[in-house]
This record gives C-alpha cells, structure tokens and sequence, in this order.
C-alpha cells in the first residue's frame, strides 16, 4: 500500500501525458492489492479510452482486474452531480430533472464555476468516505485524474472558490468538508511533467500555488524519459569535434554501410542535437530536483498503450510514492 | 488543379503544401485565427506568423492569450492593458506590428462601461456574481477574444483611407478543444439572454402570471444550493445587466459573421500526436459545417532526422558493431544453445586489436537515428492519417526546434520555416 495516501490527486500541464500516468497509478495500486477508484471531471473520456472500454456513464464500472485488485473508473458529470446532490440532500429525486427545462442545472454548474467544482470534487469526496456494511472503506484509494497545473489550484482549493459566492448554506458547508479531506495527511497531489520549458516552470509555479492554499505535494512525475544513449566519454568526443565524419564513414564501412560524407556528418549532427537536448533536460531536472518533493522518473513508451505498460509503470510509480 | 478536382475520389488527392508566404501577401486577407487543442504552439504561431507579415509590408496586429513569460516579453508586453502597443525594430515596407496580450476581465468590465450607465456600471462591477463570471466562467475567455477581435476589426476599418492595421492575427485560448472557441460564446449569450435570468428577474417586475409553481421550485432549488444570498446577487446583477441583454448575443452574431467573411481564414494548429490531430480534425468539420474558412493546417513539432537513412539498415550496422567489440553475443554462439559464460573469456588485446575504437560511439549514433526516424515514420503516419480524411486541407509541416521559442529571432526562424514547407 502506497503509506497512508488514500486520494490521489493526478494533474499536469496538457499534452505531459497526466491521464495515462493517473491509470497507470490506479493499475500499479491494485496491483498491490488495492480496490482502486480512478475519476476523470473533465468529460474527455480519457480512461475509456485508455482501458479501451466504451465510454463510460456516471456510475463506477470495473475497467481492470488484478490478482486481489482491481481498478474501477468513474467519468463524473457536474450536471448528475448536481442531481444527485439534490437528491440526496433535498430528496429533490425527480423534480430536479423537471429543473433542466429551466436551465437552472446548466446555471448552477457551470456559471458558478465554485459550485461546479464543488460538485465534482464533492463526488469524489464521497467515493473517498464511503464504507461498506462493516465500516470499512468501499475504496483503499481514489485516483482522481485532474483539471490541468493550470487550474489545479483553484479547482482544489474549493472552498476559496465559492467564499465570495455562497457565504453560507449547503454549498459553503459541503465546501468545507471537501476541504478537510483535501488538506488532511490522507491527500497528495502529484504533478506530472516533461523535461521541458513550459511544463517544468507550470509544474514549479503549481507546486508554489498548491503549497500557498496548504495542498500537499506529492511526487514530481518525469514522464517519457529517454534512456542516455551516450557516456561522458562519447559526449565529449562527439561535442568537441574529436570524432569526426571521416571516421564515422570509415566505422560504418567496417559494418558494411557506405554512405557519403554529408550523410555521416548528418549522423554525426543528429548526435550533436541529442546531446544539447540531454542537457537542457539535465538543467530541467535539477530545477526539479530543487522544488523539494520527491522526484520519479517514467520511461517513455510508445502511444497506444496497453495493460501490460500500465502495470508496468504502475508498478514504478506505487513504489515511488510516499 | 485538375479538372476533376471537385470530384473527391476514394483515395482522395495527397494535400497540397499550405503556402504561407502567399496566404500573408493577399491583400484580401484581414483576419487569421489560429485554433486548436492547448499546448501545440498555437501562441508561438499566431506571433511568428505576425511578425513574417509584418516584414513583408502588412499593418499587422496580434492578439494572444496567455503567451509564455519570455515570449510576452520579447513582445514587450510587460503590461497588461488591454491595448495593442507597437514592437520596437520589426516590420519592412512599410509593415508594422503591434501586440496586445487579452486581459478577459477587463475586456468585459470594459463592455459594461461602454452600454451601461455609469451609476449603472458601478453596480455592475461592484456585483459578486458578475466578478465571479467575468473571472472565471468557462467560456468567458473565448467570449471575450471574440469581443476583442471584433473591437480591433472596428478599429482597423474606421478609418478606410488609412486603416490602423490591415490584418489582425487571433491566437485562440489554451482550452481542451478547439471548439470551444465557436462554442463558448453561443454559451455566454445564451446565459445572458436565458430565460432562467429572466425568470429570475420576474419577481421584481413581471405580471402575476410568472408566477407558476415552476418558478417557485426554480427559485427554491437554486436557494438550497446556492444559498439565499447568491440568488440575491445574481438578481440585483439581472436587474442592473437588463439594458446590456441581448448586445451579447448581437455581438456574438456580428463576429461570428465576421469569422464566415472571406476575409477571415483560419488555421488549425496542432502537433504531431493522435489526440492534437482528432482535435483538429473534428475542427475541421466543424468549420466546413459553419461555412469557416480554412486556409490549411499547421502540423508543429515534426520530428525531422537530419540523415536520410534507413532505420533497418542503421539497425543492422549498429548490431554488427557491437558484435564485433563483443557486447553483443555473436548469433551463432546463441544458435548453439551456448550463451556468453559458456565462452572462453578472450584475451582482451585480441578484442581491442579486433574493434575499432569508434564501434560503441558509432553505434551509439545510429541508435539515435533510428528512434529519430522511428518516431518520425509513426508522426508521419499520424498526419497522413488526417489528410486522408481531409484530402484537400493544405498542410504546413515545421520541424521541432531544439529549444522553445522566447524571442525575436525565434519566432522569425518560426516564421521561416512555416513558410519553407512550400519550397
């Protein structure tokens, strides 16, 4: 069991791979044994996709089985939240579906982005509480795969959000629960990045945010990490012109490949260009390393990936976590 | 152009190139909006594309949401103030460049203040409720870069003899889909003109018949859950807001027709990767459906190997390398069912004399071009994939650069290569 997180928050900046990592978190937890929730709040269907399974509904559906655990997915909607809520709170059960003719669910959710975000972190906030018959939680752990760095903080950090909106009343109240179990030693939010510019400085500023609004960080996660392919020795050589493309050709010859000189030093230039990439991701990763959260690495894999590279980085990532 | 060219055949025709240079240089040409999914360099492009107008003798002006730090800088947009100021040193022929970064709050506080009162106004922006939309509603972005392009456009064609600027270039907000930039607007007008805030404000003026047990659990609902003072706020900004209806959805409209003119073209931006390219192209759908223009499509971030050859061979020269120099077991020595410790250890002189000193390094560099040419071939997959759908989209395809772009001469190599895929 990865210690004593039970809700896992997933956010990064898009195209940084922060969905597939979420389900790969969620495979390498049940992997462990655990009963694992996995939430999407965005309406992308990005776990159906994942898992290859039919777009899923608002209700929790098995998505993967592992030998004692198993993933189960959740695309939350802020509109059946919202009726739900209703429901529940209000017993409003089928007169909140005579509100949609009013727009009165489309107001609430989405003009008061607070009450919006209530409502979805809301739901995963049951998920994360709820017991079964014998008192014990229904889910060891709640993946939730988040708004992107960019908005994390704010989504969140609910309660700041709906301060200048509902002062007090249900809303207020339910914002405060949330923001309980947000805070608690029971929540990390792990942020997902690349070994570049943009995504490494939103990480840093996120991590900044989250800290200010007393969210606690988890793991820094490096996705799709390319193995060093030189030794200090050959960036050296490579570098400062100590191989050249006459040596090159003649070395390639020797295997049984002719090519011309503009051909080797394009080999050769090629070599050049990985290694200034290596070391602007080397400078990324120290800027990383200096944010003061535990730092992982994943491989990188090719699209379109299956089970067996979830489990895989799965098992990396529950392994890394704290 | 061949004459059959209407006719789309099964396999459709291969795209052409999307020239650029050419697409700038139309003097018809007023608006380029550049769309799609966040994080493929839509900014990035919109600026480059700018800039290489501006050099070739256009009045251009930029509008970018949210530009990265560094590139805002070298922009010179240090402050945010909702107005295009011009960037120093750039532009030939008479071209010019002026940027502006969108600033959506005050873009809407700003529509208030010009069709409100101002006693009206005041309590328009006082309004907790309306604070919240104008910071925050999803949508409210997309809705007020629509409102700005339009204010620019105005404000370019006052002036018919000597037109402030003679093309704006629109870079579209970060959101997940590329659609929610035709979207979000029809939301917010919807919103504001809905009947809900009407239904909300009957209380305070409407005849009796309003009154039906429907509004009552409208209200009632929207009391439990918001709360009794938020209602409250959202009914004194309805009140306050009522002379401002339906000027959003007319504006709304306005622009939107201004997007459908043919003076208007889009791009549609995007990276090399499954899910940027169905973004782009269900926008493409979506454009022909709205009767959009579409210039073509620009495909960033293409991994380009710089030697032209092929991977299997670089694969095989690389094994024969390292089976040389002994770090990978000989076949045969597998074939027999014998592995490396059944060997006798060699004498390590025989194995350095045997070895070229350059085997490993030089194996080491066709592993790199192989992966370059690997990723290379599934990219260009990738995007064949969608020009096979879209057979008569043009494509501009840009190598990725080592670096991101953070300055001037960044976006002018930008600029270079965009309009080098024709060449």
């Amino acid at each position: 069991m990865a210690g004593q997180t039970r809700m896992h928050v997933v956010t990064g900046k898009g195209g940084t791979g922060k969905s597939t990592v979420a389900a790969a978190l969620a495979v390498g937890l049940a992997a462990q044994g655990c009963k694992v929730l996995l939430c999407e709040v965005e309406g992308r269907q990005g776990i159906a996709q994942i898992f290859d399974v039919a777009p899923l509904p608002y209700e929790e559906r098995q998505v993967a089985a592992l030998d004692d655990g198993a993933v189960y997915a959740l695309a939350i909607d802020a509109e059946e939240a919202l009726l739900e809520y209703l429901a529940m709170f209000y017993r409003l059960g089928r007169a909140g579906k005579a509100l949609d003719r009013f727009g009165v669910i489309d107001f609430a959710t989405t003009i008061a982005p607070g009450v919006r975000d209530v409502l979805l972190t809301g739901k995963v906030y049951e998920a994360v509480r709820r017991r079964d018959d014998d008192g014990d939680p229904v889910y060891d752990a709640v993946v939730l795969d988040a708004p992107p760095t960019g908005r994390i903080a704010r989504f969140l950090n609910v309660n700041a959000e709906v301060a200048g909106l509902a002062k007090v009343g249900p809303i207020h109240r339910q914002a405060d629960s949330i923001m309980t179990l947000m805070r608690s030693r029971r929540t990390r939010v792990h942020l997902v990045t690349l070994l570049e510019e943009m995504p490494v400085q939103e990480t840093l500023d996120a991590v900044d945010e989250l800290t200010a609004a007393e969210l606690r960080i988890g793991t820094l996660i490096v996705n799709q990490v390319h193995p060093a392919v030189f030794d200090d020795d050959e960036i050296e050589r490579i570098s400062n012109g100590g191989l050249t493309a006459a040596s090159v050709r003649r070395t390639l010859r020797s295997a049984g490949l002719d090519l011309d000189g503009g051909q080797a030093q394009a080999l050769l230039d090629e070599g050049r260009e990985r290694i200034e990439r290596m070391r602007l991701q080397a400078a990324q990763r120290a800027l990383l390393d200096d944010a003061g959260a535990p730092v992982v690495e994943l491989p990188a894999v090719s699209e379109g990936i299956d089970l067996a590279q979830l489990l895989s980085l799965g098992e990396t990532l529950a392994e890394a976590l704290p | 152009m061949t004459p059959s060219s209407t006719v789309r055949t099964a396999g459709g025709r291969a795209s052409g190139p999307l020239d650029v240079d050419a697409l700038l240089a139309d003097p018809g040409l007023e608006i380029v909006v550049c769309c799609g999914s966040g994080g493929v360099g839509k900014t990035t492009t919109s600026a480059a594309l700018a800039l290489r107008a501006a050099s070739q003798g256009r009045r251009v002006c930029v509008l970018t949401i949210d530009p990265a730090r560094r590139l805002a800088q070298s922009l010179g947009l240090t402050e945010l103030d909702n107005t295009p100021r011009p960037v120093d040193g750039v532009g030939a022929d008479g071209g010019s460049l002026d940027a502006m970064m969108l600033d959506m709050k005050r873009t809407f506080d700003e529509v208030v203040e010009a069709h409100a009162s101002p006693q009206k106004a005041a309590q328009i922006l006082a309004n907790p409720f309306y604070q919240a939309l104008s910071s925050s509603f999803a949508g409210t972005q997309e809705y007020m870069a629509m409102e700005k392009l339009g204010q620019l456009h105005a404000e370019a064609i006052a002036d018919a003899e000597h037109p402030r600027w003679d093309l704006i270039v629109v870079d579209t907000p970060p959101s997940r889909s590329a659609l929610d930039f035709l979207d979000a607007p029809e939301r917010l007008a919807s919103l504001l003109d809905g009947r809900l805030l009407r239904l909300l404000l009957a209380p305070a003026r409407g005849p009796a018949r309003l009154f039906s047990a429907g509004f009552g659990m409208v209200t009632s609902a929207l009391g439990k859950v918001l709360g009794a003072q938020v209602l409250r706020d959202v009914q004194t900004f309805v009140s306050a807001f009522d002379a401002l209806f339906g000027g959003f959805r007319a504006r709304a409209e306005a622009t939107f027709a201004l997007l459908q003119d043919s003076g208007t073209a889009f791009l549609v931006i995007a990276a090399p990767e499954r899910d940027a390219m169905r973004e782009a192209s269900y926008f493409v759908d979506r454009l022909s459906q709205d009767r959009m223009p579409l210039a073509g499509l620009v495909v960033n971030r293409m991994t380009t190997p710089r030697a032209d050859l092929d991977p299997d061979d670089a694969l095989a020269a690389a094994r024969v390398l390292r089976r040389t120099n002994g770090s990978e077991p000989a076949p045969d020595a597998e074939a027999n069912g014998r592995g490396d410790d059944a060997r006798e250890p060699e004498d390590p002189a025989i194995v350095r004399r045997r070895r070229g000193a350059n085997d490993d390094v030089v194996a080491a560099l066709l592993d790199v071009h192989v992966e370059q040419a690997r990723i290379c071939a599934r990219e260009r997959r990738t995007v064949r994939g969608f020009t096979q759908a879209h057979p008569r989209v043009r494509v501009a395809e840009v190598p990725s650069l080592p670096t991101d772009v953070h300055d001037l001469a960044g976006l002018r190599r930008v600029g270079e290569l965009l309009a080098a895929s024709t060449r």
